[in-house]
């Protein structure tokens, strides 16, 4: 996740590579599957020639959730030659996208995915100045009235998440799992509490130690939040930072065992990768187009907030390739989980389900909705540590 | 482990990353010119010993390598500060973004490779010292590089003619050239040298501590070795002091959290800065009557 960056340094980059953005001009936006008048003719009239813009927080290349979107861009230019894909990275959550989304209406798109978190309120007033636009953003969530150009999407991370916490309940032998995280935000949450339920249908004894970077990327935190937990016992670690690399390698140094997030970094360290998540927006991309070219948009399931799961088999986020150490009796286990997931009436949080304190977040039997899960303000029995209170 | 030890061991190696450049930057400043360009000069430091060390295997190389890079960017900041007379504070602030800059466009085939880094080298017989022998001498080299430093800076400083001239330098130039000095040459060579360490702290990071490489991966530590050696009123030791401050207690807020122990996170984050700050504030307090002539006055010009 590329979320809130809070931090007067990061206001101080972000204004500096805005004003290179601006000296950069139009430069910034790069043009993929050029859309020729004579491609058109052949797109055929179902899926008239449409051009789209991306917008990024990082980099494009950075094997993380930047790439991802990129990656998926590229997928939608690639199906479809009709389509003009323009993309724009390492563009600050400020006033720089308003600019970046302004030059690529003036460059012709009719479809803007902005992608990063702080983008939302943004995106929300641009598309409101230009109706003729649509704009969709990726992992916010609207409460109120949809303008009809606009609308969110996302999925249900905590699913994967699950799963990968399973592999960990089963790999662990001190019991003690450890997760490093950026920001007690709603998604982080509800990861932290999918992990430690995963692991607990594996080895019910499981714990789940929390530390918090305050940081999206901050190398030299995350090496100290690795090392604390791995010198107190923890022997399997996962992340919801940015970059994931400082995690894994500290895992290896230590031969600990690790389950990742954003995308599949098994190379990174073959012998301790469990599994993880990995993002897949190219149908979800693909889907988007495809409605706004046939005039669809408004009142569609992507004009609101849209949020992909195992069980509509649309979710982004999917499981990642096992890791060779893991056994074909618990991958059975896993993939038997995500099978359920995928049938209706089931979910990660299915009840009874216990806050740290005792108190039952879930009662037996209760199946919460996403919205519900979005909100959860506690972490669950068998997570060890608390949420930064303001 | 008990986490007391593990905050120290971390403190150690995290605070190795702020006290090389810290004291690079003590030495750019006992000559009279400040460095806001150390965290550039770090990055550049971390890119290159991450790029040498995956190319040629040896992260040995990237050390000296980045060490090189820091110096690239030290002597570009000397060039414009010292030959070209430009403002310190704004010039600073150009190294940093411009390397910055570079890094980010050159680091990219980087993120997320592997390096083999340096190796943890136990010291023969004092590593074997109860409780304090793996806090202190179980570290990859440069830990021991920077005990080295905190020496070598001293004794060159308070005990050599040419620190003697150095701090000449950054007091009253003129008395220099009057006793057949150069203080130009010496304020370049101090400045290229102290971010040549500079670029050390940042292979510190890269290929000895956390060994990776992402963009910004210094995240401002740059600033606070130059705000150190500032809190520290330009000692060796007291720099010492507050980057290893500053290092024990940034990692005392994680192993606060795997110990599951509540308090506050935000003043958690705080703590590194808080620590360090009070106690440099309270050892060194002479420090503003301290600060070398040349400093004051290149300061004062900026604002």
């Amino acid at each position: 996740m590329t979320h809130l960056r809070p931090g007067g340094r990061r206001r101080l980059l972000a204004a500096a590579s805005g004003a290179l953005a601006l000296l950069a001009g139009g430069t910034t936006l790069s043009a993929c599957s050029s859309s020729s008048t004579s491609g058109a003719a052949s797109a055929g009239a179902s899926t008239p020639a449409i051009t789209v813009g991306f917008i990024m927080v990082g980099s494009r290349s950075d094997e993380g959730y930047n790439q991802a979107v990129y990656d998926g861009s590229q997928a939608v230019a690639k199906k479809d030659p009709s389509v003009k894909v323009l993309t724009a990275d390492n563009i600050p959550e400020n006033n720089s996208v308003v600019q970046t989304m302004q030059s690529m209406v003036n460059a012709g798109a009719k479809l803007i995915f902005a992608s990063s978190y702080g983008y939302f309120s943004y995106a929300e007033a641009f598309a409101k100045a230009n109706p003729n636009v649509v704009v969709v953003h990726q992992g916010g969530f609207l409460t109120g009235t949809f303008p009809p150009n606009f609308g969110t999407y996302w999925g249900q991370a905590f699913e994967p998440v699950s799963l990968g916490g399973m592999a960990a309940g089963a790999a662990t032998v001190s019991g003690k799992l450890g997760f490093v995280y950026a920001f007690p935000i709603s998604q982080s949450i509800a990861n932290i509490d999918a992990f430690e339920l995963g692991a607990q249908q594996m080895n019910p004894a499981a714990t789940t130690y929390l530390v918090n970077t305050s940081s999206w990327c901050d190398p030299l935190k995350q090496k100290e939040a690795a090392s604390a937990l791995l010198s107190q016992g923890v022997d399997v670690l996962t992340q919801h930072q940015d970059c994931q690399a400082t995690v894994i390698e500290a895992a290896k140094a230590a031969n600990a065992k690790v389950v990742g997030y954003h995308y599949d970094a098994e190379a990174l360290d073959p012998a301790g990768w469990l599994t993880g998540s990995a993002w897949d927006w190219s149908s979800v991309y693909e889907n988007i187009v495809g409605t706004v070219q046939s005039g669809k948009f408004t009142g569609s399931v992507y004009n609101a907030n849209w949020v992909g799961s195992f069980a509509t088999g649309d979710n982004p986020l999917t499981l990642a390739p096992f890791g060779s150490s893991v056994s074909s009796d618990t991958q059975t286990k896993i993939l038997a989980a995500e099978a359920l997931l995928k049938e209706p009436g089931h979910s990660v949080f299915a009840g009874p389900v216990t806050c740290q304190d005792g108190t039952v977040l879930y009662a037996a039997g209760v199946i919460p909705t996403y919205d519900q899960i979005n909100s959860i303000k506690c972490l669950v029995k068998g997570v060890v540590g608390t949420l930064p209170q303001s | 482990m008990n986490g007391v030890e593990q905050a120290l061991i971390g403190g150690v190696d995290g605070g190795t990353a702020i006290l090389i450049p810290a004291l690079g930057e003590l030495i750019g400043e006992r000559s009279g010119v400040v460095n806001l360009g150390t965290e550039g000069c770090m990055l550049a430091g971390a890119l290159a010993a991450f790029d040498a060390g995956t190319t040629t295997g040896s992260a040995w190389v990237g050390v000296l390598v980045g060490a090189a890079a820091g110096a690239s960017f030290g002597l570009l900041h000397a060039w414009m500060t010292v030959i070209r007379r430009a403002d310190q504070l704004a010039s600073g602030l150009v190294v940093w973004f411009l390397a910055l800059g570079v890094t980010s466009v050159f680091g990219v085939s980087y993120i997320n490779k592997s390096v083999v880094p340096l190796p943890t080298l136990a010291v023969p017989g004092l590593s074997r010292i109860p409780w304090a022998g793996p806090i202190l001498f179980k570290h990859d080299a440069l830990v021991y590089l920077g005990y080295l430093l905190v020496a070598l800076v001293w004794v060159v400083l308070y005990r050599t003619r040419i620190g003697l001239t150095l701090r000449a330098t950054g007091e009253r130039p003129e008395v220099v050239t009057a006793t057949g000095g150069h203080p130009v040459r010496i304020q370049i060579l101090a400045v290229t040298l102290g971010a040549a360490l500079a670029g050390i702290g940042g292979a510190q990071l890269s290929v000895g501590y956390v060994d990776n490489w992402f963009n910004d991966m210094t995240s401002g530590y740059g600033f606070v070795a130059v705000a150190v050696v500032l809190f520290a009123a330009w000692r060796p030791a007291m720099v010492l002091l507050g980057a290893y401050l500053f290092g024990v207690a940034l990692a005392t807020a994680s192993v606060v959290q795997a110990h599951g122990v509540a308090i506050n996170q935000y003043l958690l984050d705080a703590l590194p800065y808080l620590v360090t700050l009070t106690a440099l504030v309270a050892v060194a307090r002479r420090g503003s009557r301290q600060a070398p002539e040349g400093l004051r006055r290149a300061l004062t010009h900026s604002v």
